[in-house]
């Protein structure tokens, strides 16, 4: 995944970094866990950073904290992204990497946010960008900055720019709300009375489908993020729940009781062309898509409990996936189709974290009212609800369970957790 | 974003500058942020869908007379009706029987425990069950309807047996 030089750098110690994010999160974020390996890089504060209304650099420095790729290890960095790395003290530092900018007011108005990689190990200069930003947009423009950083040391793409949808509950209001994945620019999509579950990105980010009880019983929705409209996509007779789009984006697969039973339909993303896909006497639902659009994984019944089958969305059987446990639900699919992500009721209600082409099955979390898990678009993080420390939190985990970020909002029920795909 | 990316990539892969070579327009070429879809998003604050909710909205011409039971209760894992809640059923279907205008809904709840979209299937099931013995009973397909909210309403608060008993429950309302 990076140099072996990185890989022998193991931390020992378990984490304690107080990463409170800045500013006007209502999020608080929390980092506990061992990294296995940790890559060491030093951040400095960016030049004229402190005459913008948002410090680039602390930004930087909390999503490689959060990450748990990376160590910000205290050595002095260049004065800005022009100036010369101070390779021998960086080294004695232990610092591996190093990162140096600057956030300078244009004339109209924008500030022009640059930042520069260096690798300290070969003592080379690994590019830069600079990137002019309106005043309201200095996070996205620090976190494409992570995002480069992650990448260029890593090879994987960063998610530090994506962003996640999930809903709270409190004062008798149910809130759709799209976030950051740093838990920071929190944006009230929808408030109603009624309750809202289910929320699930378009590929390309521009929609949330989910699933309203506005009119008194399940019905499917699809709303634009940008321009707020909402169309009604399933409003069948009975229940209509547990949208999936499919990875182009054309097709919805939703859970319909309009023939009795629950089973799960495909349909055009418009709502039309409705079609059944499962066959079972008893439960079908959550439906979610394989990365090549081919397969559903989804949990059924028809065994006895809840466990979850994979069938071809061209039709034919369906193999049962999840034998360990009596109930196995809400499955999700790692964006390379290698990991199946599923809730597991064993002494509670666990993360589970499954390997496609082993059958390997690891418990990845240590909480027991595990709900609702979301792979990040770069396959390395699962986003979960769960209730830690008596409290309703979001968990973030790497997919070995090792390292883990908790997003906490106070006062409130919080669920249903569902990351978007890369695009900003 | 991948466009953009793929920008930014090139923009690493460009820049080699020397140290003093401090023109800014020798540095990288400018990545625009994405402004449409920051701001537009920034703007798509809090209008709910549609019309607002009335939820005090009691039928306007209440079929089920307020002192008739409309609750009915079910087992762990379970979704047959017991026989002790047989005559809410017989009643209701009574009533409904005696008036082909007159319409219901069975809501289908649960317990706590489990994801919410089994559960929603859960509760639908307790709810088609309770449909299809006032089938039985001769109410007509297009007077009932049977829904589902899961757990996401339950009757009572509270994390034990007590509260979960109270909360495993079709509730019969006029539509």
């Amino acid at each position: 995944m990076w140099p072996r030089r990185h890989a022998l750098r193991a931390l020992g110690a378990s984490l304690a970094l107080p990463a409170l994010t800045p500013a006007f999160a209502q999020f608080r974020v929390e980092i506990r866990g061992v990294g296995g390996t940790q890559i060491p890089i030093a951040l400095g504060r960016f030049r004229d950073e402190d005459r913008q209304p948002q410090s680039i650099s602390a930004v930087v420095r909390a999503d490689l904290e959060r990450s748990g790729v990376f160590k910000v290890v205290d050595a002095p960095a260049p004065a800005d992204e022009n100036g010369l790395p101070d390779y021998n003290t960086l080294r004695s530092r232990g610092a591996d990497w190093v990162v140096g900018g600057s956030a300078s007011r244009l004339a109209d108005g924008r500030v022009d946010v640059r930042f520069r990689l260096w690798d300290v190990v070969k003592g080379a200069d690994q590019g830069g960008q600079s990137e002019p930003t309106q005043p309201a947009d200095l996070r996205l423009a620090a976190h494409h900055i992570s995002d480069l950083v992650y990448q260029k040391v890593t090879g994987e793409r960063g998610v530090f720019s994506t962003r996640i949808a999930y809903v709270t509950k409190g004062g008798g209001k149910y809130t759709l709300r799209i976030a950051d994945a740093d838990g920071a620019g929190i944006v009230p999509a929808l408030i109603d009375n009624e309750p809202i579950i289910s929320p699930a990105w378009s590929p390309d980010g521009s929609e949330l489908a989910f699933v309203t009880f506005h009119d008194k019983k399940a019905k499917v929705v699809i709303r634009n993020v940008h321009t707020g409209a909402s169309r009604e996509v399933a409003a069948f007779r009975g229940s209509n729940s547990a949208p999936a789009f499919s990875p182009d984006g054309r097709t919805l697969a939703v859970t319909l009781s309009k023939d009795g039973g629950s089973h799960v339909f495909l349909m055009d993303r418009s709502g039309a062309n409705v079609r059944r896909v499962t066959e079972s006497t008893g439960i079908d639902t959550e439906a979610r898509f394989s990365p090549d659009g081919a397969s559903l994984y989804f949990v059924s019944d028809r065994g006895g409990g809840p466990q979850i089958y994979r069938q071809p969305v061209a039709g034919g059987g369906a193999t049962r996936v999840t034998y360990n446990g009596a109930y196995n639900i809400s499955p999700s699919i790692s964006p390379d189709g290698k990991l199946l992500a599923y809730i597991s009721r064993g002494d509670g209600f666990k993360l589970m974290v499954m390997n496609l082409a082993t059958n390997e099955v690891a418990s990845v979390s240590d909480t027991n009212d595990d709900e609702s898990p979301s792979f990040a678009p770069n396959g390395r993080y699962i986003i979960y609800a769960t209730k830690a420390g008596g409290r309703d939190v979001l968990m973030v985990t790497t997919t070995d369970g090792k390292f883990k970020s908790t997003l906490v909002e106070s006062g409130l029920d919080i669920r249903e957790p569902v990351w978007g795909p890369f695009g900003r | 974003m991948i466009k953009n990316s793929g920008k930014m990539l090139l923009a690493l892969a460009s820049v080699a500058v020397v140290a003093g070579c401090a023109s800014p327009t020798k540095l990288d070429k400018p990545v625009e942020v994405e402004k449409k879809d920051v701001t537009s998003q920034t703007t798509t604050t809090t209008q709910p869908s549609g019309n607002t909710v009335a939820s005090t909205d009691m039928s306007s011409k209440p079929v089920v007379p307020i002192t008739l039971d409309r609750v009915i209760y079910f087992d762990f894992d379970s979704y047959a009706v017991k026989d002790e809640f047989r005559p809410i059923v017989e009643a209701h279907a009574k009533l409904l029987k005696g008036n082909s205008s007159a319409k219901e809904v069975a809501e289908g709840h649960t317990d706590e425990r489990g994801g919410s979209e089994y559960n929603l299937a859960l509760g639908q099931k307790r709810a088609e069950a309770v449909v299809q013995q006032m089938k039985v009973l001769g109410v007509g397909d297009s007077q009932l309807e049977a829904v589902s909210y899961g757990k996401e309403r339950p009757a009572v608060d509270g994390h034990d047996e007590a509260a979960w008993a109270k909360n495993r429950r079709v509730e019969l309302r006029s539509k």
